[in-house]
Order: structure tokens, then sequence, then C-alpha cells
């Protein structure tokens, strides 16, 4: 279905109505333009102008700078090359005690303290944002989840060279 | 040789493959093309679409029609409610080599499964050792050939057209009852092939369209529920007949070879969709994620070997490649344990098959063509297809489950890149079993089975733009539904309800929140020998994250209450209780031995005349950060009781005074205000930068300072896959050597 900017921007804001999504967001085929234009909109909700490659989450974009492509948050902090594990570049809180797991949760519906297994909060280390949250055993790797082939999408899917290279 | 009838009743010694191969020679063709062109049986070009779409349109959605047909009328034929009210069946129409060209509606985790049992069949020659014939009827259960545990059955019926084998149909439902170790559908004490029940291992079970004699005999002596079993397998029959009689409807009116042409290119369709998906949905890279499957058994197991702590890992790596293919790996999963959580590598590929019509492939032509455009690793020898016979099988769902998690979050970054961000979702919640046993109903004198398939209607995870499901979702079966308590009462007669309810703080936390579970409580009433065991998860641990700042839901825990003085409450008029909506309500209201554990599952065990079992549902993952979620919303969810006033002042900051008996919350916007910045200012105090996390977490490795859950975890994977094991080594700076005991 075709989409406008304008419902795309309440898309992102969470505020598109169950109707519009249902009718104009959800079905198949899908808008061909989505991801320019959810890049523009995100572009424009953004105070710097580092061209955005490629969304990460919520607050974070790979992006083209003077000194190559890097992972940089909406707050404005850089983390890291784009590439890196960012969250190699991130505060973390650890919760494993039962006391620490169930401010989240209630007792009975949280992990036994005994098994060592870990919720991870990952903040933004300049505003504090939660970028990520791992549940995992005590002692497993900080996994880089998604490592995006930048050039790949833009020059063989999309047909032009990426915004940092045109 | 083969022998089929021909016109004038002689029986003759062809091949039955098409235009005089056999069907080795037409699945060796059939792989030779696909490895040497990537397309469907060097299907280069889509004549029949290209030429005469509507004929070829048509033709797919007659199949497709039949399919549907043959479950909507053949699950009347079944008693079971897991199969008549829950619908958990499915048909599926194949090529002669066994490639699915179209599923019905149902447990389409099934697509590939009766794939994997027509290609065994063909390899062990069965045309020439064993005989395939018109009006032949197979067999299979046998969970490695192709099945996903124990409890589903398969039955399989060839297609002929003059002499020629045209097509297969397949047929599967799940049983009440497989005549395993205890009572129950799927066995979760079982550790072993020699406890899982009843095994058809691609057999024949009949012909001239009747079963063996021996062949009922044998199944319904052998489980503990002969006329369901019986009724099912005759519901799975008569379903194969009907698609049968469809087929052969088909070939009449357009011809033999149009049918053959057309079950190819419908296949290459299928391949060719899922590519084009892909690009349009996708962003090409890496993607990682992993699961985690706890397996409390050092208390809770029955045989010796069994009783340990285990964790099973099970990581997903995926790769979206330029030409829009997809891989998914998981080397570094475990290796096979004495639980009933192995799973066969067609299993798993079903798991994929159920993931891709969900969240990627919803409409269009969903068959056989989307598996040959994904390139799968599932290890060798671990936990995911450990190509051992003597596994038990029979809760593969254990592994299963966890690992689409992670693979559901892998193609949400990846909607997430591209902009569809209404197509996230990041996971759900695992359906496990509930409750599971049986018993003696007094006034009949007559056994009942416990296995109500409500479980069925659990949290589904949050979207990147909306909350997640409430209630209302399986992973395996999209279209399940709860059932009215009713229809599991008409069946379970002992063990009624005293309540279904909401389950507040189940749903994971985030700026979108997962759907919330919910939870029941029964009552053991006018039955005799009743034993029941309970296996939700995960219990002690979680089993998957959140996403971008989310987090997962809540875990799972049990309780049931004995001797109760539930009948002197009633006698006495008192309040009795209806559910246990904040863990210890049930307590409250009832007086008796209350067993209350962290772990979400014990195994079979006894119960008496007012007894109380209690089980319940577990929400989905949530998503994004909860201080970003919308004060408005948390303020409805504790209106609709998805949390509790407490929980959402800790997680999301929200202050307010509830009003329990009209269901409203005053907001606090000053507190509310001030709450937010608390969180957010702790948030500073009480992180460290990543870098010193690592090294104090990589002095904790080294010391070997972990659960023994945990070291088992390691110590298998370090052992099962060199590679996985020099990544961890490589991320924590550890020597080759390195090694967990
Ligand atoms: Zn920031």
């Amino acid at each position: 279905m075709a989409t406008n900017n304008d419902q795309i921007e309440k898309l992102i804001e969470g505020e598109l109505s169950w109707q519009e999504l249902r009718n104009d967001v959800l079905p198949d085929p899908k808008d061909q333009q989505r991801f320019e234009t959810t890049r523009a909109v995100l572009q424009s909700s953004v105070d710097w102008d580092n061209p955005i490659l490629v969304p990460l989450n919520d607050h974070l974009y790979v992006v083209g700078t003077d000194e190559g492509r890097k992972v940089k948050a909406d707050c404005g902090a850089v983390l890291c090359d784009a590439g890196e594990n960012w969250k190699m570049h991130t505060d973390v809180r650890v919760r494993e005690d039962s006391d620490e797991l169930e401010e989240l949760y209630t007792t009975w519906m949280s992990p036994d303290e005994d098994w060592t297994f870990q919720l991870r909060e990952f903040f933004c280390p300049n505003c504090y944002e939660q970028l990520d949250v791992e549940a995992v055993p005590a002692g497993y790797p900080i996994l880089q989840k998604f490592d995006p082939d930048i050039d790949t999408f833009y020059e063989d899917w999309q047909d032009e060279l990426a915004p940092d290279k045109r | 040789m083969s022998k089929t009838v021909d016109d004038t009743g002689d029986e003759t010694d062809q091949p039955i493959g098409w235009d005089g191969q056999t069907l080795q020679e037409m699945l060796a063709t059939s792989e030779e093309l696909l490895e040497e062109t990537d397309r469907y049986y060097g299907t280069e070009t889509l004549e029949l679409k290209d030429e005469d779409p509507f004929t070829y349109e048509q033709m797919f959605a007659r199949v497709r029609g039949a399919l549907v047909n043959a479950r909507e009328t053949a699950l009347h034929v079944s008693a079971s409610p897991i199969v008549r009210e829950i619908g958990e069946l499915s048909f599926q129409l194949y090529t002669p080599e066994g490639d699915c060209i179209a599923p019905s509606t149902g447990i389409i985790v099934h697509v590939h499964t009766g794939s994997l049992a027509i290609k065994y069949m063909i390899e062990e020659d069965y045309e020439h050792e064993r005989g395939i014939n018109p009006g032949d009827i197979f067999c299979n259960n046998d969970n490695e050939l192709g099945n996903v545990h124990t409890t589903d059955v398969h039955t399989i019926v060839p297609i002929f057209h003059d002499g020629e084998l045209v097509a297969w149909a397949d047929g599967v439902t799940h049983e009440v009852d497989i005549g395993g170790m205890t009572r129950g559908h799927d066995q979760v004490a079982s550790t072993s092939r020699y406890e899982d029940g009843l095994y058809a291992t691609c057999e024949k079970i009949g012909d001239d369209d009747e079963l063996y004699q021996d062949w009922k005999d044998r199944a319904q002596r052998a489980v503990r529920t002969p006329m369901y079993w019986d009724l099912d397998e005759k519901c799975r029959l008569s379903g194969c007949h009907m698609l049968r009689t469809a087929v052969e409807d088909m070939i009449d009116d357009v011809g033999v070879e149009q049918f053959k042409q057309f079950s190819r290119e419908a296949i290459e369709e299928g391949r060719i969709t899922l590519e084009e998906r892909v690009k349009e949905r996708l962003f090409p890279g890496t993607y990682r994620d992993a699961s985690f499957m706890p397996v409390p058994f050092e208390e809770a197991g029955w045989k010796p070997t069994s009783q340990q702590n285990m964790l099973n890992h099970l990581p997903v790596e995926m790769e979206v490649f330029a030409d829009g293919s997809l891989s998914v790996d998981m080397e570094g999963a475990s290796p096979p344990g004495p639980h009933p959580y192995n799973s066969a590598a067609g299993s798993m590929q079903g798991g994929l098959w159920v993931s891709l019509t969900q969240c990627l492939l919803h409409d269009g032509k969903v068959n056989d063509g989307s598996y040959f455009a994904v390139d799968t690793n599932f290890p060798e020898g671990s936990v995911v297809n450990p190509q051992d016979p003597s596994r038990s099988y029979h809760t593969s769902w254990g592994s299963i489950m966890p690992s689409y998690n992670a693979v559901w979050k892998n193609l949400s970054r990846g909607f997430f890149a591209r902009g569809f961000r209404e197509e996230v979702v990041t996971g759900y919640s695992e359906t496990g079993d509930t409750l599971q046993g049986g018993g003696q109903f007094d006034a009949t004198e007559e056994y009942f089975p416990v296995g109500p398939f409500d479980l069925s209607c659990q949290g589904l995870g949050a979207s990147a733009v909306r909350d997640g499901l409430d209630h209302g979702y399986a992973m395996w079966n999209p279209e399940a539904d709860m059932g009215d308590i009713e229809e599991w009462e008409i069946v379970e007669w002992g063990l009624p309800y005293l309540g279904r309810e909401l389950k507040p703080n189940t749903a994971g936390h985030g700026k979108y929140r997962g759907g919330a579970g919910w939870g029941a409580l029964r009552v053991v009433a006018g039955a005799s020998d009743v034993s029941l065991s309970k296996h939700v998860r995960p219990g002690v641990s979680f089993s998957t994250s959140g996403l971008h700042g989310g987090y997962p839901q809540a875990t799972n825990y049990s309780v049931r209450a004995h001797e109760t003085d539930l009948h002197d409450r009633f006698d006495d008029r008192e309040q009795y209780p209806t559910g246990d909506r904040l863990p210890e309500d049930l307590d409250e209201n009832i007086d008796g031995d209350i067993v209350r554990t962290e772990r979400g599952l014990y195994f079979p065990t006894t119960f008496d005349e007012g007894d109380l079992v209690y089980y319940h549902m577990g929400g989905g993952p949530g998503y994004g950060d909860p201080l970003e979620r919308s004060v408005e919303r948390v303020v409805a969810d504790v209106e609709e009781d998805i949390y509790t006033p407490d929980v959402v002042e800790r997680v999301y900051g929200v202050v307010g005074e509830f009003d329990e008996a009209s269901r409203t919350f005053d907001l606090d916007e000053e507190g509310t205000e001030q709450s937010k910045a608390e969180i957010r200012e702790r948030r500073e105090t009480e992180s460290q930068p990543a870098s010193e996390f690592w090294e104090t977490e990589r002095e904790r490795i080294q010391d070997g300072d972990v659960s023994d859950p945990v070291t088992w975890m390691y110590s298998g994977v370090l052992d099962q896959s060199e590679e996985w094991g020099a990544q961890f080594r490589e991320f924590w700076d550890l020597p080759a050597e390195f090694d967990m005991e």
C-alpha cells in the first residue's frame, strides 16, 4: 500500500491509528519507498547532519562522517566505528541477584539466582537511553547482533551509491 | 519391482515415477538440477504461469482449497478436542519426490516433515522393496525420519494416475496420548526413545484403502485412549482420500501433463517469492542472537542419568545475501542430552517454515520453495540434529521454540532497518505443556485424559509500533484458540476449572510491552487414580531477550495444593480460590499442603479428591526502553490488570493511586516526572563502562565462578563446536587451551 511521509512519521512516533495501521501500513504489497521515506523522516528528526545510512534501533544509526562510517546516537554521541560491536562502547548495568531481578518482575516470576543468569542493560553513555537488554547466562559473550552490509544494500538492491558516497 | 495394476487388471512391473523413471531416479534428477541451476527442478521460466496465469492461479487455488477443505471436514471425524476444537491437524500435498506443493492451514510446522518421510521411503527403495501401490496407506511418527515430536502422527497416501505416482497426500494430527511412559501427549519425563511410546517408522499400515487389522490392534492397544486414536486415524485417512479425489478431479479437468508442470512451477515460484520478499523486507548483512533452555532436572528428574541441572545453548546466526537468499546457522548448539528436548533437523526445518510464513511470507505461495531458498546448518550431533534414534524427541518444542525466538529477533532487526517497523515482532511466550495426565472418573469408571490445549493462547511479543497480542497466540499454530472451558471439561471429566483469569506482570516491559498471559485453577472432583504433570518453560531462567531495549517476559513457576480444606469451604460457604493471580494469592483462600517452586515443571504426581492444580501462560517479550512508554498506556496497563501499580512505579516510573473497586488509576504527574528522572539517574550511577564489565566478567570465567548448569552449557559447547569455542575464547581473550569443567 502507498504510505505518505505523515503516516510514516506517525508510525515512528507510535501515533498511527489502528485504522491506518491496519488499512495502509500492514497489508501487502508494501510501500516500495518505505526505506527512503523512513530515512528522510529520521534524518529530519536528529540535530546533526551526518547522513544516516541505516537505523540500528530507536536511538542508534550507522552514519557517514569525514572519519568514515560510525555508530552514532540521536543525542549526538558517537559510540564507535561501523562494524564494531557498539555495545562494548556503552555503559552496562547487570542484574543477577534476586532482589535486582525482582525490581522488574515479582517474586516467583524471575530467574532463580542460583542459576547465575543475567539481565544486562546497555545504556547510551551520554543520555542513558536504554539501547539493548540481554538475557544471558553469566560469562556469555556480548554479541554484535546486527552487522549490516551497507554497500551491498545501496549498490545491489537500491541501484545507487550509499548517501555518504554520493 | 512394484506391482501396479494395468487396464486389463494384470499386475505390471513398471517403475511408478514419471516417464518410466523410478522414484529414486526422479529424486536424484531433482537434486542435481537444483544443485546445477539453483532453481527447483531447473525450472528456468514459469511457463504456465506466464502464458496462462489465470489457469495457473486457479489450479493453485484449487489445490489450496482442497487442502483446507480436507482439514475442515476431516477434523469432524476426530473426537479429540485437540484436533476438533484447537485444530491441531494439517494436510499437505507433495510431489512424487516429496516436495511440498501446498499445505492446508493448521499445524503447518509439518510441511517439511512429511517431505522427509517421503524422501526416506524413496531412498530406502520402498518402490521395489516394500511396494508403493494405489490404495496403500503409510504411517510415520519417527522423528528423525520426518516428524516434530512423537505424539504427531502422519498418514501418507500415494496418488496415482495411469500407473504413475503423481503426488502424495499427508495428514497429521496431534494425539491425546501416544502410549509413552506417563499419561499425556508429550512425555516430559522421557529421557530416551525407549520411554517415548508408540512409534511407526514409515510403516505400511494398509492397502486397498483399508487399514491392516494387525496395525489397528497394535496401535490401539499401545495407547491409553484407543477411541481417540481410532477416530484421529480415520480423520487423517479420510482427509488424505478427499485430497486424492480432488487431485484426480483436477487431472481429469486439466490433463496430467499440466498438473505435473503446475506442481513444479508452484514450488519454484515459492522459492522466487521468498528471495524477492527478503530483498523487499530485510537488509543484507549478518544477524546474531542466542536463546537458552534451562533444564532443571536435578530435583525434578526421575532417571538418575537425567537428575542434573542443564542449560541448552541455542545460538542463531543468520545471513542475508545479496541475491536475496538466507542462511540460518546454529553452530554452537549444545550436545543432545538425557531430556525430551532433542530435536531432529526436520523439526527445526519445520520451525523455520512456521516462522517464515508468519514473519515474512504471510501471503503468496507458501511451500517447499521457501525451504530451497534457505541454507540451514543444524550441526550434526547437536541437540538440534542429534542423528541418534535412541534419544527422546518427545518435547522437541523445548528446543524449537527458544531457537525461533532468536530467529524472529534477527528478522526483526532487518525489518526495522528497512523501515518496516510494523513487521517487527520480538518473539513470543513458549507454550510448554501446561498440564498433562489423566485419571479414573468415578461416575463412569472410565479413564479420562488431561491435556488442555488452552495453552495455545500465550502472549505475543511487541512490535516496534504497538504492544503484543494479549493471551491469544501460539507460535506453532497461528490459528489456534483457547477453547471454552466446557470444551475441555467434556473430555477431562474429573478436573473441572475453578477459574481462568488474567495474569498480571507476565508481559515483557518496554516502550511497547509484550502481550500478557493468563492462568487457570482446577480441582480434582469425583475422580481417583489421578496423576498430573506440569511443564511450563522457562522457569528458573529466561530463555530469550526483548528487543532494542525491551525486556524479556517474566519467568514461570509451579504451584499445587494437596490435602486441602476445599470441601469444608464449600460446606461452610466460605471463599474458595479461583487462581493465583499474584503469586501466593492462592494461599489466602485455601489450607493444605501447598507446593510451590520456581521451576515451571513437575513430573507426574498423584492428586487426590479436592487437590488443586494451577498453571499459567507467559507473556511476550517487550520492545524499546520502558521509560519511553507513554504514561497513558501505563495507566491503562494498571487499569486492565496487565501490570500492578508497584511494578509500573519501579519499571516505568509511573506513580499514582489505584482504586481497586473502580479499577481506576489516578496519575500523580509530578511524582511520575520525578520518579522517571530518578530511574534515569540510577542508570548512570549503577552502570559501568562495558569495557570494565568485560574485565571482571572475564576473570569470573577464568575462575569458573558460574553456576553448575551454566558450566554444563559452556563445557558441552566447547567440546561440541571448535568454531563457537574459538569465538568464545576470542571474545574473552582466553588462551586456545581454555576449557570449562
Ligand atoms: Zn545518547
